[in-house]
């Protein structure tokens, strides 16, 4: 049995001596040289999407086939097919809303097709494609309710939201006259909306869309009053393949084929 | 019957297949992990034991400090730090390293007091005998304190194969992940999914504490 | 050398983190103490059925991973991450106390229970005036120990969005971008918990082993 004493002052030196040591692990993050990465992906025959597996429409893995479905992955399969046509094979990666960065960065993903936001705290860290998807706050409402757009949130009405999320901010603000009942998670708000606790339920349409698939007694209304753009993330200083997505997302835009995909997936 | 109409929708074959596999993985990384730590954790709890000046008490509070930290920070750490410093590891390497610290660490604690807990007299006799302090060790002390750790080994297992469910937090596709898959499917899928994903773990666990207490009486 | 600016401008949020952690672990304590005292009064009990239902739930929650639990409070229930994740590690340590418990209570001689029994009391009386306070004195290292575990398990709340110290440390990370750094500091608040929590209990086991 050692001392007390001994052990309190052999654990500061080992944690200075781990200070220390972090500190001379200083060179932080690999340099590796960006070399051609459409070469690479055109060598490989392959391009590695990071995508979600849990999030409905969007990107959600089928338990029974294994493959992973949705708006994300068709707009990842037919970008693939534009720009390096049948050669190349799309493959898909999970990533959740915290490995996404990380991933992309250490090489593991080419790009992430992830319902990610474009905003100015994440371009510095990652670079953008333009915008492929335009979420926004939305409303939720039973069919034929008298709610059907944000102006109709008077005094006696009740929005539904999720605690701390900047939707429940946003209708304050652009609703100040109607009363918000905050929920954890979205599925207590779904519930909630569904035993008339309230007249809508807000947040990003995206979210929206997959409770209306649920329950197709519930519609959207009012179109979105927020500005939620996503975006396909690359590594920060890949130009070449950032060029090559928008290119190539501009010419299913121009095609036809990208409404085609997002009519399949989101029905307004 | 609307309860249970979630219950009927979940268990069909292709959910169970899918969850299956999620807990393949988990007994994978649990088993490799537990490997990996036995090994290290004899080697410092055994060093540790033997009381070497300098090494027994750097291992001590390197021991002491990983004791001490949650397992999920460790996780983390290994996963979204480490690469920071230039160490990337693929998620179930990293799963299973961040496993092995971790539970290194607990495994040496047991395998040292299974050495303490077997008399000093008896290595001073196994020298007298003629034998040298190592193989002392290796002969006299081990297969005495290994029968004596066995039971706490096997209820190590069953905290490292609880404690893999954190590795979740890196999407590894382990029993836990797979069930949050099946249940991003519908809202209503969540209450009739945590019940099968609890059941499987108390199965597997269950039984190997039975077997730890079977080895427990049987010392007694 | 680390970042240490990480640690003077993010202070609000670190000691915001570290209180969550002490609240929550604190609250989880007194709750699986009093739950868990039921449970092994319970497997104790001259009455099968209460035995039963005891023992059901020890072996049955020690069983599955805390985070399913802790998960499952979550979704299931209309909870805030930090309640949900505090009454989800209640759930789980209780199990643990009502076997240290136990084992503390059936370490009473059983003598005692029919002696004082004789006296007149009832069986409720007799284990909470007699019984009990003498386990008790055999429970304090386990219950220790399984604080210190709560103090790590705490560490959940931040897969549940709770607002302990990991989370915070999460939160911090992905501002600054400097996660070994941050992850550092979060691992320092944890051991200035632990680490004297560990030689308190190293001190009272060392000490009732010299009592007996």
């Amino acid at each position: 049995m050692f001392k007390t004493k001994n052990f309190v002052k052999m654990a500061l030196v080992t944690i200075l001596a781990a200070l220390f040591l972090a500190g001379c692990g200083g060179d932080k993050a690999s340099n590796e040289s960006s070399k051609d990465v459409l070469a690479q992906i055109k060598e490989d025959k392959k391009v590695v999407f990071g995508v979600k597996h849990d999030t409905r429409l969007f990107g959600l893995k089928n338990p029974s086939t294994g493959e992973v479905e949705g708006f994300d992955i068709d707009l990842s399969k037919a970008l693939t097919e534009e720009m390096f046509g049948k050669d190349v094979k799309p493959e898909f990666v999970e990533v959740t809303s915290k490995t996404r960065v990380g991933l992309l960065n250490n090489g593991k993903v080419d790009a992430v097709v992830a319902t990610m936001t474009i905003t100015e705290e994440r371009k510095k860290e990652v670079d953008f494609t333009d915008v492929y998807f335009d979420a926004g706050q939305s409303l939720l409402v039973k069919k034929g309710s008298k709610v059907q757009s944000i102006d109709d949130l008077k005094k006696d009405t009740t929005v539904l939201a999720v605690k701390g999320s900047t939707s429940s901010i946003n209708i304050r603000e652009k609703a100040p006259e109607t009363t918000v009942l905050e929920f954890e998670n979205y599925a207590e708000a779904f519930t909630a909306l569904k035993a008339d606790k309230g007249d809508a339920l807000t947040t990003d349409d995206s979210i929206l869309y997959g409770m209306a698939e649920e329950d197709p007694s519930f519609e959207l209304v009012g179109g979105t009053f927020t500005e939620e753009p996503y975006g396909i993330a690359v590594k920060k200083g890949n130009t070449p393949l950032v060029d090559e997505l928008n290119k190539a997302l501009k010419s299913l835009k121009d095609s036809g084929k990208y409404d085609e995909i997002k009519d399949k997936w989101i029905k307004n | 019957m609307d309860f249970l109409a979630p219950f009927i929708e979940v268990y069909t074959p292709e959910h169970f297949k899918f969850l299956l596999e999620g807990f393949g993985v988990t007994l994978k990384v649990a088993a490799i992990s537990i490997v990996l730590s036995f090994i290290i954790g004899g080697l410092i709890g055994t060093l540790r034991y033997a009381r070497i000046p300098v090494v027994s008490q750097l291992l001590a509070v390197i021991v002491e400090t990983i004791r001490n930290l949650p397992l999920l920070l460790i996780i983390f750490f290994t996963y979204f730090a480490l690469p920071e410093i230039g160490i990337e590891m693929e998620i179930t390497t990293a799963a299973i390293a961040a496993l092995t610290v971790f539970e290194s660490a607990m495994l040496s604690e047991i395998i040292r007091s299974g050495l303490n807990s077997i008399e000093k007299g008896q290595i001073e006799a196994g020298r007298a005998s003629g034998l040298n302090y190592i193989q002392t060790l290796r002969f006299i002390i081990m297969p005495q304190a290994l029968r004596r750790m066995v039971p706490p080994i096997v209820s190590q297992f069953i905290s490292l194969l609880k404690d893999t469910s954190l590795a979740v937090v890196i999407a590894l596709p382990d029993l836990l992940h797979n069930g949050q898959i099946i249940y991003a499917q519908k809202g209503s899928y969540v209450i009739p999914v945590f019940v099968m994903v609890a059941l499987m773990y108390f199965i597997v666990n269950y039984a190997l504490s039975l077997i730890a207490r079977r080895l427990e009486l049987k010392q007694a | 050398m680390l970042d240490f600016s990480i640690l003077t401008t993010n202070m609000d949020s670190f000691l915001e983190g570290l209180k969550i952690t002490i609240i929550a672990s604190l609250i989880a304590l007194l709750g699986s103490f009093i739950l868990g005292t039921l449970l092994a009064v319970m497997r104790i009990a001259p009455f099968k059925p209460l035995n039963w239902l005891g023992t059901a739930y020890v072996e049955f929650i020690r069983n599955i991973p805390v985070l399913v639990i802790v998960f499952f409070v979550y979704l299931a229930g209309n909870f805030g991450g930090m309640t949900a994740g505090t009454i989800g590690l209640t759930i789980y340590t209780a199990a643990f106390i009502a076997e240290a418990i136990r084992a503390g209570i059936m370490s009473v001689p059983r003598g005692q229970m029919e002696a004082a029994r004789s006296t007149g009391l009832t069986y409720g009386q007799a284990m909470r005036m007699v019984i009990l306070p003498q386990a008790i004195k055999i429970v304090i290292p386990p219950l220790g120990n399984q604080f210190i575990n709560l103090v790590k398990n705490s560490s959940l709340l931040a897969v549940v969005a709770g607002g302990d110290l990991m989370y915070q440390g999460d939160l911090i990370s992905a501002k600054t971008y400097l996660t070994f750094d941050t992850y550092v500091f979060v691992a320092l608040f944890y051991l200035i918990l632990t680490i004297p929590l560990s030689l308190g209990v190293g001190y009272l086991e060392k000490r009732l082993a010299r009592s007996n």
